[in-house]
């Protein structure tokens, strides 16, 4: 459905920040690209969704296609009306603007009359009741966790095909990232809108994904189904914290550390 | 320091009370003249609002200061008055939207497009530049004389209040019609920004560009509609104050009496726009006339002049006390 093959990013003109980055989601799937700070996993997400040229970014190499057209051209409220959504990290929701309202400005490129997005709204606040109660109240004083679901809310009114969520567990407790994921499942089996997010949290992303891609330094280092990658010794050593001998006490760190497979 | 919020209303409200009051209850002046020197500073006003308003839209919908607004008003002004040497006037208004849209498309084009995500100071320059372009061209095209716009609205004042105040008082057919434009223009807006889905995406942009751009609204078709709005509201003021004194270049100098409105109404607010522009234009013409000559005498100065620094010692209280202004946007922040 989505298809990125060998892009290279280039920021002002001079820094190198993705060398050739391949991955595909498939109709339907959830897929996690991880990896730590500044492995290029936003860059590829904005690369997607075509808001890099605002960040003085550019995809120099490679080609994206969105079902078998290419779409590294585009704007992004041209990729948004083919269906592909950006959820961006750290929400950044309208802040003075009610929660509601950060809702329907989610449907502004949508032309098919009040009805339908009053029914898309009332489908959002199926999916996220909390976001019913706060409703009327401006979404800079609501919590993170509301602040992400009305983000997340408001790309689902421009009822997209595919969704790219960056980073969603950031600065949220562990009981609310699991419930904001386990709402991204739901979507995904009942709605049809595939995903395609990036995370940090390797563990819960791994957790919810069919298939993982492994960023670092802006290149894809290792891919694979999700509870490969999951069960993959190298994956456990340095995206879980978990060696052979199950996790680690840290009076037991060792000074050295077992070399990446990957680098060899 | 710290002064709760409601302080500087409230010693505002009450100086402005006191003020206004004053002339009257001393029994100097006759509560006719009163009258015609408040609805003269209301009239002002007026005009001062609707300058601060094209600020206000484009602001608010960019996060741009737009320096030009000024520039635009006397673009604007200058456009109607030469056409209606040529066709009726309201086909002048309607030749001067379109010329006020095109400058959006271009301005947008040429300007903002290239400058996207650049620093507000960046911007600012930009306007900078676009205000002397504006200021220049307008008068290579439509030249540099003094031009009369006739609204057809009978020139001579009305006698109103006969029965109340004793001799009367004296009203301009086209004050009253500045004013009842003004309202219809400020309601329009109102509801264009609280209702529409355009409206929602205007101030969408005007929080998070980026995420506005992320679920679709499209930044350059936003920036033409909102500078094409601030172009509609600049011909109305370009044509009320053109009608009134004429079209000539120190209309584009009130852009500046429209710097302490804003501030004192709030860079965001369309209602602080219109409020602190009737304060400021009320307030400084009391302030010339009540205030100034017990001054004078009483300090041997050597003339009046409060009308033109009133407006800017007002604004700097405000920024000193509520730097968001009387109906600004609270910022807000996560702690």
């Amino acid at each position: 459905m989505l298809m990125v093959n060998g892009i290279e990013v280039i920021y002002n003109h001079v820094i190198l920040v993705l060398k050739g980055v391949s991955l595909d989601v498939p109709e339907g799937g959830i897929v996690a690209l991880l990896g730590a700070n500044g492995a290029g996993k936003t860059t590829t997400l904005k690369a997607i969704s075509n808001l890099l040229k605002a960040e003085r970014g550019e995809v120099t190499k490679g080609a994206i296609e969105f079902r078998g057209e290419r779409v590294d051209r585009l704007t992004p409220n041209d990729l948004v009306r083919r269906g592909v959504c950006q959820v961006m990290e750290g929400r950044h929701c309208f802040a003075h603007l009610t929660v509601e309202e950060n809702l329907l400005t989610g449907a502004f490129t949508r032309r098919d009359g009040r009805g339908e997005i009053s029914a898309a709204l009332d489908k959002v606040y199926h999916y996220f009741p909390r976001l019913r109660e706060r409703r009327s109240s401006q979404s800079g004083y609501t919590s993170g966790g509301e602040q992400q679901m009305t983000a997340i809310g408001r790309a689902l009114m421009a009822r997209p095909s595919m969704i790219l969520l960056d980073e969603p567990s950031m600065g949220l407790a562990p009981q609310l990232v699991e419930e904001i994921f386990d709402i991204v499942g739901e979507l995904n089996r009942n709605e049809r809108v595939s995903f395609l997010l990036a995370e940090q949290n390797t563990m819960v992303a791994l957790r919810h994904a069919n298939y993982g891609y492994i960023l670092e330094n802006g290149r894809v280092v290792m891919d694979g189904e999700a509870h490969d990658l999951a069960s993959n010794e190298d994956v456990k050593e340095f995206y879980l914290g978990l060696s052979t001998a199950g996790r680690r006490s840290f009076r037991e760190v060792k000074h050295y550390r077992r070399r990446k497979r990957w680098l060899a | 320091m710290n002064i709760p919020r409601y302080v500087p209303v409230a010693a505002l409200s009450a100086l402005l009370a006191a003020g206004l009051i004053a002339p009257l209850a001393t029994g100097e002046t006759a509560p006719g003249f009163w009258v015609e020197v408040l609805i003269g500073g209301l009239m002002t006003g007026v005009l001062y609002s609707l300058v601060a308003l094209g600020f206000v839209l484009i602001f608010k919908a960019s996060g741009v200061f737009n320096f030009a607004q000024g520039a635009m008003v006397l673009f604007a002004a200058l456009a109607v008055a030469r056409l209606a040497e040529r066709m009726p006037v309201w086909a002048a208004v309607i030749g001067a939207v379109v010329i006020m849209i095109a400058l959006a498309f271009a301005v947008e084009r040429l300007v903002l497009r290239p400058l996207v995500n650049q620093d507000a100071v960046a911007l600012l320059m930009a306007t900078l530049g676009i205000t002397f372009f504006l200021n220049g061209f307008g008068q290579s095209i439509w030249g540099s004389d003094i031009y009369e716009i006739n609204l057809g609205i009978p020139r001579e004042p009305m006698m109103v209040l006969g029965n109340v105040f004793e001799g009367g008082v004296l009203v301009n057919r086209d004050d009253i019609a500045a004013a009842i434009t003004a309202v219809l223009l400020v309601g329009a807006l109102a509801v264009f920004f609280r209702r529409t889905a355009t409206g929602r995406a205007l101030r969408a942009v005007a929080d998070d560009h980026q995420a506005a751009q992320s679920i679709g609204i499209p930044l350059d078709r936003i920036w033409v509609i909102v500078w094409s709005v601030a172009g509609v509201v600049a011909i109305v003021g370009g044509v009320i104050w053109g009608g009134k004194l004429g079209v000539q270049f120190s209309i584009s100098q009130v852009a500046l009496k429209a710097l302490p409105v804003v501030i004192l109404g709030g860079f965001e607010s369309v209602p602080g726009a219109i409020v602190g522009g009737l304060i400021i234009g009320v307030g400084e013409k009391m302030a010339e006339v009540f205030l100034a000559p017990p001054l004078i005498k009483a300090f041997d100065l050597a003339g009046g002049g409060i009308e033109n620094w009133f407006a800017y010692v007002l604004a700097l209280l405000f920024l000193l006390v509520r730097p968001e202004g009387l109906f600004g946007e609270r910022r807000i922040d996560r702690v």
